[in-house]
């Protein structure tokens, strides 16, 4: 079994600098994301207007449920597409 | 005790102006009927809808902020429901946070208003 020093990487393998991630809303003391600016919320959507992941955003669990629920009601008000292929 | 609601309702393009505003009129003084107070009124006018809702693709966006006692939101929604210019709409209980986010954001509207 190849130990462990012996394996040869092309090249070498970048370690990806761990950029600390934080909640936005607790830095920003936001309180209460509003369903209203969709400008706003398209930060938090992909290309095709699907919620990011916490893992991606780096925001806590309180907030991205905000977020997660104000996008849901901006969609049902039309102001966010349920789908779509180029939404930046 | 009266707590604090917002709603938006988007009403069909197909209309005119004066049914949009007699709509509208007709959402206002229900509320003020059954005993609900008026915070702030905003009207968006014609905005292009995400996605096209009964085949139309913009559609006359307004919105209530006010306060009333809780019986009175399934009266007004029974009348969205059955009002058919209104296609789609959202009553949405404020709290504390909410109501904070909507002064600060009237008062900077307001501010804008003076710049111009």
């Amino acid at each position: 079994m190849a130990v462990n020093n012996e394996i040869r990487y092309l090249n070498p393998p970048t370690v990806e600098v761990k950029k600390k991630k934080y909640c936005r809303f607790k830095k920003a003391h936001i309180k209460y994301v509003d369903y209203k600016d969709a400008e706003f919320l398209k930060r938090f959507l992909n290309e095709q207007g699907k919620i990011l992941p916490r893992r991606l955003t780096g925001t806590s669990l309180k907030f991205q449920r905000k977020v997660a629920q104000a996008v849901k009601r901006a969609r049902h008000l039309a102001l966010l597409p349920y789908v779509t292929d180029l939404l930046k | 005790m009266l707590k604090q609601y917002e709603t938006v309702f988007i009403a069909t393009p197909v209309l005119s102006d004066e049914q949009i505003k007699e709509a509208v009129v007709k959402y206002r003084e229900f509320i003020l009927s059954e005993g609900g107070e008026i915070v702030n009124e905003e009207d968006w006018g014609l905005r292009k809808l995400a996605y096209p809702i009964q085949k139309k693709t913009t559609g006359f966006y307004h919105l209530f902020e006010f306060k009333a006692d809780s019986q009175f939101i399934a009266k007004l929604e029974t009348q969205y429901r059955r009002d058919e210019r209104i296609i789609r709409f959202l009553t949405f209980a404020m709290d504390k946070n909410s109501i904070a986010y909507s002064e600060r954001r009237r008062n900077n509207k307001k501010e804008e208003k003076k710049e111009e």
